[in-house]
């Protein structure tokens, strides 16, 4: 990112898709955002396939703001000590990093369900990877539409 | 969130909104920000365990009993407990400040407090503890309806606030009133335009990704426009704050809110 | 120490699935934002929260810049036994931090 030039006394900034004055500097371009989720997921997975099914990926469709938006990802399990989530990991396509968020389950769990708040940078896919306790990897996917801030604040 | 929360919730701030209805058997139509979000932003606002606005809330509360200043006294000392003392007294905010000799917002009023009688250092606008504080006395109020004081020392700066108002500033050379009167509930951009009532303040506002007043929302606005901003605490802010209190009259207060 | 506020029903009946709420106050500073001048404002971020059942780990989590500031985790875990649940967050700049919450369990 340029330094910013001043004349006139006025400082101009760059401007880049994002929310709020400190913007994300980087968006994964388009061309290589799917093949990199692709390729998280199977580093995640040891190369097994994550199939679709059992697990639910909820975000709403349309965010109010890409800084918080809510996910629940849950898992149809029956949480018993021979058949149970053992983890779970949620990947995104394009931020500027694939991980979102990993979670460790259990027996204890009595649940497979997990809620917290992601940033998504621009829209984009988000895919839950579970894996259970006999070594299988399960898998949703959603995609999610994110809009800009109406106006980009300058003030300090 | 699940379609039945969904339903309650916006039966929940419909009644808000109907309660506010005036004698005159009108249809008040006005609604607070919080009803033109997405239901998610709704649910975390309407969960004090998911709020992160109460974060600030929980650090007010902590504050409001530590002695502070070279006086070594706490809020509690002179206030008591804030769920008694602090009841309404966010819904009638801004109010005259006979020392000063104009009117003050809650976070100044927290600052002057601070100064005055605990002998401490000024409380910074936006920073942690005015805004912890502001919170704290301004979840007291919450679903009490606004009150403005009929204090007639206040009404010079209340019509210079609704001047502002309908002041076209900035580079692109709009008003509130042209967005929030005429326009509100259509897009700007993604967004939805809200009314601009200041039901919820201080919020906890996505954007930001933190806590802020009033104050730092009209200064993002002016600065979204392309206007000069004017510095916190300027005299124009407070106006403005008391043409908007004065125009929610009525209006439940929901602060501390979650705002997109 | 950063304020954190944790939910847990008090009480429970042995064997329920109870649902606990955590949120706390922190950034989440991404390394990715420019400030006005243009400098990069450093990676600050929580990297791992745990919660412990009397000890025993019943939950974890890895968190990354895509986390939001202020982060919330729910989950679960069954009632067992009365005791201590201990929520733990470490992160950058040796950011570490336990709240605790008493439950009976009957």
């Amino acid at each position: 990112m340029r330094a910013p030039s001043r004349s006139d006394g006025t400082r101009r900034r760059l401007l880049v898709a994002g929310a709020g004055l400190g913007a994300w500097l980087v968006v994964r371009p388009a061309a290589g955002a799917s093949e990199d989720l692709a390729a998280a997921i199977r580093a995640y997975t040891g190369g097994a396939d994550a199939r679709p099914g059992r697990v639910r990926l909820d975000v709403p469709k349309l965010v109010d703001n890409g800084n918080s938006v809510p996910l629940t990802v849950s898992v149809d399990s029956p949480m018993t000590p021979s058949d149970h989530v053992a983890a779970i990991a949620i990947f995104n396509e394009r931020n500027p990093e694939r991980d979102v968020a990993r979670f460790a389950l259990g027996p204890r769990s009595g649940l497979a369900r997990v809620s917290t708040r992601i940033r998504l940078a621009t829209s984009q896919r988000l895919v839950a990877v579970a894996r259970t306790s006999d070594g299988a990897h399960w898998s949703d996917a959603i995609d999610v539409v994110v809009v800009l801030a109406a106006c980009i604040e300058g003030e300090s | 969130m699940s379609a039945r929360r969904a339903a309650l919730a916006a039966t929940a701030f419909a009644v808000a909104g109907a309660c506010a209805s005036f004698a005159s058997g009108q249809a008040d139509t006005r609604r607070s920000g919080a009803e033109f979000m997405s239901p998610a932003t709704q649910a975390i606002e309407r969960d004090d365990t998911q709020n992160p606005a109460m974060l600030w809330v929980a650090d007010g509360e902590a504050l409001w009993i530590r002695k502070a200043g070279r006086a070594g006294r706490a809020c509690v000392d002179c206030h008591g407990d804030a769920r008694i003392s602090m009841r309404g007294v966010a819904a009638r905010y801004p109010a005259f400040d006979a020392v000063a000799g104009r009117p003050v917002d809650l976070g100044q009023r927290v600052d002057l407090c601070a100064q005055r009688h605990q002998q401490a250092e000024s409380l910074p606008p936006e920073s942690g503890p005015r805004l912890a504080l502001e919170s704290y006395v301004a979840l007291q109020s919450r679903g009490m309806p606004i009150a403005p004081p009929a204090d007639p020392r206040l009404d010079a700066w209340r019509d210079r606030g609704d001047a502002l108002y309908r002041q076209r500033i900035g580079l692109l050379d709009l008003a509130c009133e042209q967005c929030h009167d005429a326009l509100s509930g259509r897009r700007l951009g993604g967004s939805v335009i809200p009314q601009a009532h200041p039901t919820g303040y201080p919020i906890y506002r996505l954007e930001w990704q933190t806590m802020g007043s009033l104050q730092r929302r009209l200064r993002s606005c002016m600065s979204g426009v392309r206007a000069e901003v004017p510095p916190y605490g300027a005299p124009e802010l407070v106006e403005l704050e008391l043409h908007l209190m004065s125009r929610a009259a009525g209006m439940a207060v929901d602060a501390p809110g979650v705002r997109p | 120490m950063a304020r954190a506020i944790v939910s847990v029903p008090p009480a429970a009946k042995r064997g329920d699935v109870i649902e606990i709420r955590t949120l706390i106050a922190h950034p989440m500073e991404t390394g990715f934002r420019a400030d006005a001048e243009g400098r990069r404002v450093p990676r600050d971020l929580i990297r791992r929260f745990t919660c412990r059942y009397n000890g025993e780990v019943v939950f974890a989590a890895e968190l990354f810049p895509a986390a939001a500031a202020n982060p919330s985790l729910v989950f679960h875990t069954i009632a067992v036994e009365s005791g201590t649940l201990a929520f733990t967050w470490e992160g950058d700049n040796g950011f570490a931090q336990t709240e605790t919450a008493a439950i009976r369990v009957t």
